[in-house]
C-alpha cells in the first residue's frame, strides 16, 4: 500500500472533511502558556489530561471533566444537584439582574451552580468530593457553594468517608453581598466538625484559587495539594499590583511559590493526582483511629 | 456624591434628629434595637420591645463616608472609654507584631475580658504604621493567640471590627494571609468561651470576618459590613471605581440591612450626625450594648464554671450553619 494511503481517510459526514461544512475547530489546540503556544493535537491533549506535553502547562478543567479524570470510572454519584441560587439582594449589574445573569451562566455552562458534589472512588478508596467549576462566575463562593460544601462535609462525617475538595475560585460572589462573605464562616465551621471527627480532608488547589475560598475551607486541608503553576493566594495579583503600584515578579503566588513559602504540602502533576490522593488516604486510613477507612465500600483500603 | 468635603452636609440631617433612638439612661436592655427576627437564636429577643426605626435618611454611600470618617472613634478610643486596666499584648510569636490589630486582657464593668480589634491610624504617620487598620497574617495570628488565651482562662472575648480589609500586599501573601484568616475562622467557631463582635466602623471582607465570628454580633448605626469595599466591587464588576456609590447601594451594607438579613443581632445607636460628633455618647451606647449582651449570654449559657460550653458551641455553629440564601429557602 502506498504510504500516502495511511493519510487518506474516508471522510464521513460530520467528520471534518477539509473545507467541508463541519470542520471540527478543536482538532488542534494551542497551549495557553504565553511562552509555549505549542500546537497540540487535541486527542493527545485530552489523553494527557489537558496538560501540554511540551511545557507541562495545566489547562483549567471544568468540574465534570475533573471528576471524570480523577475518580474511578462510573464511580461518581452526584448529590445536592438541586440546590439553586437565590437573589437575596435583588442585585443588578449593568442593567442585568443577578437572576438573569445566573440563568445565562447556567445556560452557557450547563451547570446549576459553581460546584459539583457527590461520592465516588479513587483507586477503589471511597470518598466524598466537592469540585469547583471556574467557568461558573469564576467559581465565586455564593450561598449555594457554601451550602453544598457544608452538606458534602456533613455527609463525609456521617459516612466517615474522607473529603476531597478540588477548589478554584476568584473569590466572593459579589452579587450576594454579605451572604457570600458569611459562607467563609459557614464552610469553615463545618471543616472544624470534620477535623473533630478525625475524617481526613484533602484540599486540592487548582488554577486559580484566591480570595475567600483560600481563606476558608480550602486553606484548611489536613493535606493541601496544588497543581503545577496554579495561582494560589488571598489577594489576586491584579489587586496587589493596583494597591502597591508595583509589578509582581513572575511566578509570584504560583503553586511553586506557595510551596516554597510553606503554604502547601506538595505540588502534584495532574497525572499523579489519583495515586497521590489514594496513597494519602490509605496511609491515613492505616492508623488506629481510621474508623472511616473500613466503612469504605466494604473493602477497606 | 462627592467625598466628605463638608462634614456636616448630608450627615446631620433634620430627620436624623427625629429618628427613634434610645438614650443611654434608658433601660440597658433597650440599648440595642433590632429588626428582622431570627427566632432560632433570638439573641436579644428577651431584651424588650423590638425597636422599629424609620429607614435611614442617608444614602448607602453617605453611610460609607460616615463609617470611614477620619474623626470617627477607633478601637483604642472605645477601649479607653469603656475598659480599664488594659494590658496590651503584642506579637504572634512567629514573625512579628502587627499594629493593625491591638488587644489584651482588660476589665469591662468590673469583669476580666479579652478585648481586641482592628486599629486604624489617626494621621498619615500613624497610618503608615498601622496600615489603615489592614492586618497582616501576624495580626490575625496575634488575635488568635489572644482568643485562645481567653478560652484558656475563661474570659469572654470582645472584638471590635474596623478595617477596609486584610492587607493585600506581597509580604502578607508570602506569610500566608489566606491561611491565617482561615485558621481564625476555624478556631473562632469553636472557642469555648462567649464571644461578642461589634462592627464599629468598616467591616471589610474576610479581613473583618477573621475576628468577627461570634455568638453575638453588634453593629454601630453608621458602620458598614460588606464582602468587598464598594470601590472593589465597582472595579471588579464595572471596571470603574467611580461607580462605588452605586456598588455601595447594590451590595446592601448598612446596619439596617445587616439586621434585616439576620447577620447582626443589634444596632447600637450613634449620636445624631455620627459617632465622631460625640465620641463619649457613642462609647456609652456601645458600652451599654456590650454590657447587656454579656449579661444576656451569662443568663443563657451560664458564667465561669457554670458555663454550658457545649450549648454555646452548638448554638454558635447553628448560627453559621444556616447562614445563606438559597432558592426556596426563607431568606
Amino acid at each position: 500500500m502506498p504510504i500516502r494511503d495511511f493519510f487518506r481517510r474516508e471522510h464521513r459526514e460530520g467528520e471534518g472533511a477539509p473545507g467541508g461544512p463541519d470542520i471540527p475547530e478543536n482538532l488542534w489546540i494551542r497551549c495557553e502558556n504565553e511562552r509555549c503556544k505549542e500546537l497540540i493535537y487535541t486527542r493527545e491533549f485530552e489523553k494527557n489530561l489537558r496538560v501540554c506535553q511540551k511545557c507541562h502547562h495545566h489547562a483549567r478543567l471544568g468540574a465534570r471533566e475533573r471528576i471524570a479524570q480523577l475518580l474511578d470510572p462510573d464511580s461518581f454519584r452526584e448529590e445536592d444537584a438541586d440546590v439553586r441560587p437565590a437573589d437575596p439582594l435583588g442585585f443588578a449589574s449593568a442593567g442585568q439582574s443577578y437572576r438573569d445573569k445566573l440563568a445565562e451562566t447556567q445556560q452557557k455552562t450547563g451547570l446549576p451552580e459553581a460546584i459539583v458534589c457527590g461520592s465516588g472512588r479513587i483507586e477503589d478508596v471511597s470518598l466524598r468530593v466537592a469540585v469547583a467549576d471556574f467557568a461558573f462566575l469564576g467559581a465565586s463562593m455564593g450561598s449555594v457553594v457554601g451550602e453544598k460544601v457544608a452538606r458534602a462535609v456533613e455527609r463525609s462525617i456521617e459516612s466517615r468517608l474522607p473529603f476531597l475538595a478540588v477548589s478554584s475560585s476568584g473569590g466572593a460572589r459579589m452579587h450576594e453581598g454579605i451572604f457570600s462573605l458569611m459562607q467563609m464562616a459557614k464552610t469553615t465551621a463545618l471543616i472544624g466538625r470534620l477535623d473533630q471527627a478525625r475524617v481526613p480532608f484533602i484540599s486540592l488547589l487548582t488554577d486559580p484559587t484566591t480570595g475567600g475560598v483560600t481563606a476558608s475551607f480550602a486553606g484548611l486541608g489536613d493535606v493541601i495539594l496544588a497543581e503545577p503553576g496554579a495561582l494560589v493566594g488571598f489577594a489576586g495579583p491584579r489587586v496587589i499590583e493596583q494597591i502597591t503600584k508595583q509589578k509582581l515578579p513572575p511566578g509570584t503566588q504560583r503553586a511553586e511559590f506557595q510551596l516554597e513559602h510553606g503554604m502547601l504540602d506538595a505540588v502534584v502533576h495532574r497525572r499523579d493526582l489519583r495515586p497521590t490522593v489514594a496513597r494519602l488516604l490509605r496511609l491515613y486510613g492505616g492508623g488506629p483511629r481510621a474508623g472511616w477507612a473500613h466503612s469504605a465500600n466494604g473493602k477497606g483500603v | 456624591m462627592g467625598p466628605l468635603s463638608q462634614r456636616e452636609r448630608g450627615l446631620i440631617l433634620p430627620s436624623t434628629e427625629d429618628r427613634l433612638r434610645l438614650k443611654p439612661e434608658d433601660s440597658p436592655a433597650d440599648a440595642t434595637s433590632r429588626r428582622g427576627a431570627r427566632p432560632a437564636t433570638a439573641p436579644l429577643a428577651h431584651a424588650g420591645a423590638v425597636v422599629e426605626r424609620p429607614p435611614s435618611a442617608l444614602t448607602p454611600w453617605e453611610q460609607v463616608q460616615l463609617a470611614r470618617h477620619p474623626e470617627r472613634p477607633y478601637t483604642l478610643d472605645y477601649i479607653g472609654a469603656l475598659f480599664e486596666e488594659l494590658v496590651e499584648l503584642h506579637g504572634d510569636r512567629l514573625f512579628g507584631d502587627d499594629p493593625a490589630i491591638v488587644g489584651g486582657p482588660a476589665r469591662f464593668e468590673g469583669r476580666s475580658v479579652m478585648v481586641l480589634g482592628h486599629q486604624k491610624g489617626r494621621d498619615t504617620k500613624e497610618n503608615a504604621h498601622r496600615r489603615f487598620g489592614m492586618p497582616r497574617p501576624e495580626g490575625y495570628r496575634k488575635a488568635l493567640r489572644l482568643m485562645k488565651q481567653a478560652e484558656k482562662f475563661g474570659l469572654p472575648i470582645i472584638s471590635l471590627v474596623d478595617t477596609p480589609g486584610a492587607d493585600p500586599t506581597l509580604p502578607s501573601e508570602e506569610r500566608g494571609q489566606a491561611l491565617a484568616i482561615a485558621a481564625n475562622l476555624l478556631e473562632m467557631a469553636r472557642l469555648r468561651t462567649p464571644t461578642i463582635a461589634a462592627i464599629i466602623g468598616e467591616g471589610g471582607s474576610g479581613g473583618a470576618l477573621a475576628i468577627a465570628v461570634a455568638d453575638r454580633v453588634l453593629m454601630l448605626e453608621h458602620a458598614i459590613y460588606s464582602v468587598v469595599t464598594p470601590e472593589g466591587c465597582a472595579s471588579i464588576l464595572w471596571k470603574d471605581v467611580g461607580l462605588a456609590p452605586e456598588a455601595a447601594a447594590s451590595m446592601k451594607i448598612t446596619a439596617d440591612d445587616m439586621a434585616r438579613f439576620g447577620i447582626v443581632d443589634g444596632i447600637v445607636p450613634e449620636p445624631a450626625g455620627g459617632a465622631h460628633t460625640d465620641p463619649a455618647t457613642a462609647a456609652r451606647a456601645l458600652g451599654d450594648a456590650l454590657r447587656c449582651t454579656l449579661e444576656e449570654l451569662d443568663r443563657v449559657y451560664g458564667v465561669g464554671e457554670a458555663l454550658d460550653a457545649e450549648r454555646l458551641l452548638h448554638d454558635r455553629f447553628a448560627r453559621y450553619r444556616r447562614v445563606g440564601a438559597i432558592d426556596g429557602s426563607d431568606e
